[in-house]
């Protein structure tokens, strides 16, 4: 199964941080996001386009994992030569993945 | 139980009108927020003053008073924005300007200054030894806009201000919360954190056809926030207004451009989301409670912007019966034309294949009907940035066959960088208008 079809995401930015939050559609299904998307995971997924490990915030009450990637400061938002220099269309890739 | 009515008339410097218009006219507010500085805007618009390119604020700031002030007045409903960017105090005066031209007399324009901290930060040095200083702005928090409100402004006009704080200011101001009330400010703060960025609660940047449908995006109402002096808010938007504002959104939006959600940095406060409850008690009724926050940062945030060279694009299209080939000995031939420039400041791309998120990650294997190649580039010499788009453009006659749809583009790049200063030496500043 993919991962969007048990959750939702929106992607933001900060200078050379991307986040992407990863919601749960229903209360029940939060653990299986906390067990299967790992750092890990989330890390090797993305390594092409980051620095350092991901940091997962897991926020139970909401259903939701935040994930903060780290880009290389050439890669800065203000600074990217990129089509999506925010990184936007990044939580599409974790939705996309297979649990 | 006193509650006031908080209207969000714009998410960024470019949001459309129509909805703020709608929210003055029958929201009944006591608020009205407009958010329309983000991180770069601010630098641009010092540069640009500086340059006497601009006065230094916002472009659309005339454009927006015209279309609500005559209805906010009517209204009673205060405004409150950050449109002043690089120049508060012209844009103040150009606020008067309009409300005498709509014979709007008696109203008193605020404005805020102080925010920036340039000569502070004079030897900050970029880590790249090419780009130079143009402007540091410390975000300011909520005094100085409390301090506006307890002078009766009706419009408050400042420069970079955290975007929760302006929200937060009316709270604080109506329900007399202490500057140390940190339970109180971090519930305020993610009320505000919420409406910042106005469509994007209503169902904005939310729709994923199939998964997550929104009802008549293309007529997006903004939301309000209905905040009691519990702080507490009831979230809504207008009866008839388009877009939809689900528990799903607010949960969306609580964590947007957040890092760690038990810890949001604002000048007023450390707010924690992560204890945020989301009810829905009807249709586009959304009850926020339960964020949390403890004490606020020692010191302020400054956002530095840098002149970091132009960036040059053009594009080139490919399509039908061998479009992937032939894009590809485009590239190939851009590299070779193009092989002055370092590495690390030219990218190309094949939109359509794999322009967002590099090979690594694009799916691969087949055979698109049309390629667009994109070529994009940095340089501190604008004859250099012009050899790009020409090399591009060329492509035409002295590249493979079929390809079509140049187009060229070059802009000026403003990096960022965040750094921190003690609150101690910021000092902000306040003036007043009145509209004679």
């Amino acid at each position: 199964m993919k991962l969007r079809e048990i959750a939702h995401a929106r992607t933001g930015d900060k200078g050379n941080l991307v986040n992407i939050s990863l919601i749960a559609y229903r209360d029940d299904d939060y653990p299986l996001l906390e067990q299967q998307v790992t750092v890990q995971r989330v890390t090797d997924l993305f390594a092409s386009m980051i620095t350092c490990p991901v940091e997962r915030f897991c926020i139970p009450g909401l259903g939701a994992l935040n994930f903060v990637l780290h880009r290389p400061p050439g890669e800065s938002v203000t600074r990217s030569l990129a089509l999506d220099a925010h990184g936007k269309t990044l939580g599409f890739v974790l939705l996309n993945i297979e649990i | 139980m006193k509650t006031i009515r908080i209207g969000a008339g714009a998410g960024f410097a470019g949001d459309r009108i129509d909805p703020a218009i709608d929210l003055a006219r029958d929201g009944k507010l006591d608020y009205l927020v407009f958010e329309c500085l983000a991180e770069r805007t601010i630098a641009l618009a010092q540069l640009a003053k500086r340059q006497n390119r601009s006065p230094g604020f916002d472009p659309m700031l005339r454009m927006r008073m015209e279309a609500v002030l005559p209805l906010c007045v009517a209204n009673r409903t205060r405004i409150i924005t950050n449109m002043g960017a690089a120049n508060p105090e012209a844009a103040a005066r150009e606020t008067i300007s309009v409300a005498q031209s709509l014979g709007l007399s008696g109203i008193r324009v605020a404005w805020i200054s102080g925010d920036d901290v340039m000569h502070l930060l004079a030897d900050h040095a970029s880590h790249d030894p090419r780009e130079h200083l143009v402007s540091a702005n410390a975000y300011l928090g909520i005094e100085p806009i409390v301090d506006c409100l307890r002078g009766n402004a009706h419009v408050i006009i400042t420069g970079r201000v955290a975007d929760p704080s302006l929200f937060l200011a009316p709270m604080v101001h109506e329900f007399g919360w202490a500057l140390d009330d940190w339970t109180h400010l971090g519930q305020g703060t993610a009320i505000g954190h919420l409406l910042e960025c106005a469509g994007q609660l209503t169902g904005g940047y939310f729709a994923d056809p199939g998964f997550k449908n929104v009802p008549d995006l293309d007529r997006i109402g903004f939301p309000i926030a209905e905040v009691s002096e519990t702080g507490e808010a009831l979230l809504s938007k207008l009866d008839g207004a388009g877009g939809a504002l689900t528990v799903r959104n607010c949960k969306e939006q609580i964590l947007y451009e957040v890092q760690d959600p038990s810890r949001y940095l604002t000048p007023d406060v450390t707010a924690d989301f992560s204890t945020t409850c989301f009810a829905e008690l009807g249709p586009n009724r959304i009850h926020v409670s339960g964020a949390r926050g403890v004490e606020r940062p020692i010191n302020l945030k400054v956002s530095a912007g840098f002149a970091a060279g132009s960036i040059a694009e053009g594009q080139i299209s490919y399509a039908g019966v061998g479009a992937l080939p032939r894009a590809r000995l485009a590239r190939h031939i851009l590299e070779s034309r193009l092989g002055w420039i370092s590495p690390g400041d030219l990218r190309m791309d094949f939109i359509g294949i794999d322009s967002m998120h590099g090979a690594a990650l694009s799916e691969s294997g087949r055979e698109p009907y049309e390629v667009r190649l994109r070529a994009a580039g940095r340089f501190f010499d604008e004859s250099d940035a012009r050899r790009l788009m020409h090399e591009v453009e060329s492509l035409y006659v002295n590249g493979p066959a079929g390809g079509g749809g140049v187009v060229t583009s070059i802009r000026e790049n403003i990096a960022m960088d965040a750094t921190f200063l003690s609150r101690s030496l910021v000092r902000p500043t306040i003036g007043i208008e009145v509209a004679s």
